[in-house]
């Protein structure tokens, strides 16, 4: 908003805190798994240094690839329908009143479900036989089966995230959009301006900053979900819901190699890493007032 | 046209309202059957109706101990999360330092780190520290994400604020403790509610890190609605109902914190 | 432009019985087509509710508003033309100056080239014709409060401009600037113009007539000069001026005055009831008396202030504080010093029970 902050050095005291818990419970671990990742654990005594080894590895790994595209595609998938459908589910919202508690809570119960549980109640929800989804989509006249139809499972797993996590970006839109103050919606009816004007103009710009945590929490959180799918499909059918996370577990628990494991952990974090970069980036700029900016638009 | 409007705005709540409960009905509606019955047919309403599943859970000592354990972690890690976070917030939003930026990006990443990477150096550092079982251990690791989120949610809410607030406290004679507990906390208080809100959601339901780091003492409730499956198979209803019994705590959070999340942003003469 | 008529009360309560429960006590008032007025009073006087009720934001809750005659009390403020500048700017962030300024014509469809024609005028009257492709969220307050107050005027046939203590977040050092700026456009534009503050300076200086507000009604309308030489109320004496008025408990008995046991002379044209009365003089025309005047009271100097433009004299008569306002370049008496001060004149005014009494 204002163009520039003032300097103060004397600042690093208020994010030391932060700094010790996050380095504690973060710097060291990691060093841990680097450390892993280029050796060879034959087991606790006998180690080898292998170098990038492992790494060039990972890297060659097609089914490897396989799982990444399929990750980015849901990814892509549920970014795409979570964050304009939390955004409309957060103007739909009541603001004051009994009704505005209600609604609130009634849209955060599915946050509150520990992820297994979520895959298990879905996995009951959506059987034919058994389930209320399954068997309102057989009346409908689906033939509909999560466990033998690729696409079926796909489109499952996405209902299921759609359904678990887009109370998460309607709340912090929510929160976002009862801090603009009321004279911003008095002077907007005083200019003439319409719903959709007022959406554009007041409520979009005013939520850029939510909106920005809410699709890189919901970027990094696809990108490394595990339980969920796991417990829903398993994977499968074949591995066509097989994500990174579970292809990570997969080679890393069946197999017990520490060390590929490890190497395919950075190299995980790093892509996430570098997609999450490029996000904030390009966000920051589309949306952010730059003092460059000034005089041209 | 504004009722039109209106009504389409209704609607479309209704729509979601039904879409997001009609899971839940369903897992309320499971916690009321018996496995048998769950895995038979397909029933709207329980044929026999059973308080067997909630009778389990109240009664034995390895279940309600585990919400137990789960609220004690949680309560660690919202206070400390939250405490560390406020000023950190204030410094990004306020002021610009030497590697502020970088810093602030630092910490996005631990959120991005998948747990797994985690577990085992955890396993160790705990493990050494002896603090294996402890709800302190399971707070604590739980800081990795929950701190930067808070940081990130909290810098977000108090850029909003102008800062001209701060500088007219100071100039009518605020400490800084003053002005930040009594006029700049209430106009963040969106923020501070859905921050509050997030720590205990993700530290209530995470569960690799919860379950490598305690066996007894400590057994937080998701880790022991993992041992449902038993040689008979998967004990659905009593999960079904722990399931239940788990979305309450949460709802109670949501309801103490509803007006911070709900109520406006009053800019008023400070 | 229009000529505003309210004849309304206001309570945001549903069966409001006493007065406390009105926001605004049942009132007339009229605002004659292009003045410029001031609605002048404390946190709380129910100014800033009369605002929203003309700019068509509240409906009161009994009564009317008239805009020229014609009842627009259900109207919106769009439908009544009015313009309103807030207490801290409202702009649009992602819009540039000029966008900023055209967004009122673009929304009613005026032609393109008229609008750019009437952003440029707008723009040269509040001096942000330099600014105009600038993104009006990198700007200071003072020229964001220009690009509200803009938006406002550059409709053709704005009837009203209502201002919520605009000058709130400017710098002192502007505050002076856009005031002129506002007395400017007035001049130029001969709009109607509405101004709530709860300073002093701001109203009087702003504005033709103002009107002064408390505890949800209208104690007095007058100019700045009315308002300080005849206040109708003692709140208005007291809240005027600075310091404000003197009030000194007075006891007429026998057609004699008597001031803290000391006996006034009054004169035989001054009639006034019997009992106990207000004697209200302003410090700046309280003035150092010779001994035993008539019209004058004793006391004790308890504090002389040398201001600079003027020296601040506080003096104790029995438990009575009066305060003096002298010219420095008087023979200032000090602290302790016995001295007269002169109360009784023709700037003089007496109160009962608050009110004014003719005179």
């Amino acid at each position: 908003m204002l163009s520039s902050k003032p300097v103060n050095q004397k600042a690093w005291w208020l994010v030391l805190p932060v700094v010790i818990c996050v380095a504690f419970s973060a710097v060291l671990p990691l060093m841990t798994v680097v450390n892993y990742s280029l050796q060879d654990i034959f087991s606790p005594e006998r180690r080898v240094f292998v170098g990038t080894e492992w790494f060039a590895l990972v890297m060659r790994d097609d089914e490897l690839h396989a799982a990444l595209w399929r990750q980015l595609g849901f990814s892509l998938a549920v970014l795409t329908v979570e964050i304009p459908l939390g955004i409309m589910l957060a103007l739909a919202m009541p603001a004051k009143g009994w009704k505005a508690s209600a609604v609130l809570v009634m849209v955060a119960l599915s946050l509150l479900i520990p992820w297994n549980v979520v895959g298990t109640i879905w996995q009951i929800y959506g059987r034919a036989d058994i389930g209320l989804l399954g068997a309102m989509l057989q009346k409908m006249g689906f033939d509909y089966s999560y466990t033998g139809n690729a696409t079926h499972a796909w489109l499952t797993v996405l209902s299921m995230d759609v359904w678990h996590w887009t109370p998460l970006v309607a709340l912090l839109c929510f929160a976002g959009l009862r801090s603009i103050p009321a004279a911003y919606y008095q002077a907007a009816r005083i200019d003439g301006a319409s719903k959709f004007a007022i959406f554009r103009y007041i409520q979009l710009p005013k939520m850029r900053g939510v909106l920005m945590i809410a699709v890189l929490l919901r970027f990094m959180d696809s990108f490394m979900i595990y339980t969920e799918p796991f417990v829903l499909t398993g994977g499968g059918p074949g591995n066509s819901t097989t994500f990174l996370s579970q292809y990570l577990t997969q080679k890393a628990v069946g197999q017990f190699d520490l060390g590929p494991a490890a190497a395919f952990s950075l190299i995980y974090f790093l892509i996430i890493l570098l997609l999450c970069f490029i996000l904030y980036n390009w966000m920051q700029r589309v949306g952010t007032t730059d003092k460059e900016g000034a005089g041209h638009e | 046209m504004n009722e039109n409007r209106f009504q389409k705005r209704t609607l479309f709540l209704i729509l979601y309202i039904v879409f997001a409960l009609l899971p839940i009905y369903w897992m309320v509606n499971m916690s009321f059957k018996t496995n048998a019955e769950i895995l038979s047919s397909f029933s709207f309403f329980p044929r026999h109706f059973t308080w067997d599943n909630y009778r389990t859970i109240f009664t034995d000592p390895a279940w309600y101990s585990g919400y137990l354990n789960s609220l004690i972690i949680v309560a660690i890690n919202m206070t400390i999360s939250i405490s560390v976070a406020l000023p950190a917030a204030y410094a990004f939003s306020r002021y610009s330092f030497i590697g502020d930026k970088h810093l602030f990006f630092w910490l996005l990443t631990n959120r991005m780190t998948p747990p797994a990477v985690f577990l085992l150096p955890f396993f160790q550092l705990y493990s050494t520290l002896g603090l294996m079982d402890t709800h302190i251990a399971v707070a604590l690791a739980h800081l990795v994400f929950n701190v930067p989120l808070a940081v990130w949610i909290l810098e977000g809410f108090m850029s909003g604020i102008p800062r001209e607030i701060d500088e007219t406290a100071y100039i009518d004679g605020y400490s800084f403790p003053r002005f930040f507990l009594t006029i700049f906390l209430p106009l963040i208080k969106a923020g501070v509610g859905v921050t509050a809100f997030f720590c205990f959601m993700f530290s209530w339901v995470e569960l690799l890190l919860a379950r490598t780091l305690t066996s007894v003492d400590a057994k937080p409730i998701v880790a022991t609605m993992t041992r449902t499956v038993s040689a008979s198979g998967m004990d659905w209803a009593t999960l079904a109902a722990a399931g239940v019994l788990t979305i309450v705590p949460g709802a109670i959070v949501i309801w103490f914190v509803r007006h911070y999340i709900a109520k406006g942003f009053a800019m008023g003469r400070v | 432009m229009a000529r505003i008529d309210l004849d309304l009360a206001h309570s945001y309560q549903a069966n409001p019985q006493q007065d406390e429960d009105y926001a605004l006590l049942p009132m007339k008032m009229s605002f004659a087509d292009g003045g410029a007025y001031a609605l002048l009073g404390p946190s709380g006087c129910g100014k800033t509710t009369m605002l929203n009720i003309m700019s068509g934001l509240l409906a009161p809750s009994r009564g009317s508003v008239e805009f020229d005659g014609r009842n627009v009390t259900q109207l919106s403020p769009q439908q009544r033309n009015i313009a309103q500048v807030f207490q801290f700017p409202v702009i649009y962030d992602t819009m540039t100056v000029a966008d900023n300024l055209a967004f009122p014509l673009r929304n009613r469809k005026m032609p393109g080239d008229q609008i750019r024609k009437r952003v440029a005028e707008i723009a040269e009257m509040l001096e942000l014709s330099g600014q105009l492709d600038q993104r009006a969220a990198n700007l200071a307050a003072d020229a964001k409060q220009k690009i509200s107050l803009g938006r406002g005027l550059v409709r053709h046939d704005v009837s009203a401009v209502l201002f919520d203590e605009p000058l709130t977040v400017i710098d002192p050092h502007l505050k002076w600037q856009l005031r002129r700026k506002l007395k400017q456009i007035h001049l130029e534009l001969k709009l109607t113009l509405i101004y709530v503050t709860h300073d002093q300076v701001e109203a009087l200086t702003f504005a033709d007539q103002v009107m002064v507000m408390t505890r949800g009604r209208s104690v007095q309308v007058g100019s700045a000069e009315e308002l300080f030489e005849r206040p109708q109320h003692t709140f208005v004496g007291n809240f005027i001026g600075s310091p404000g008025m003197n009030f000194l408990p007075a006891r007429v008995h026998e057609r004699a005055l008597l001031v803290a046991e000391h006996r006034l002379g009054l004169s035989r044209d001054l009639a006034l009831p019997e009992g106990e009365l207000k004697l209200g003089i302003r410090p700046e025309y309280v003035a150092l008396s010779a001994a035993d005047d008539p019209t004058a009271l004793p006391v004790k100097v308890t504090q002389a202030l040398d201001i600079g433009t003027h020296v601040l004299l506080t003096g104790q008569c029995g438990d009575l504080a009066i305060k003096a306002r002298l010219r420095p370049d008087q023979e200032i008496p000090r602290c302790g010093d016995r001295v007269w001060l002169g109360v009784l004149g023709s700037h003089t005014c007496f109160y009962k029970n608050e009110e004014l009494l003719p005179c």
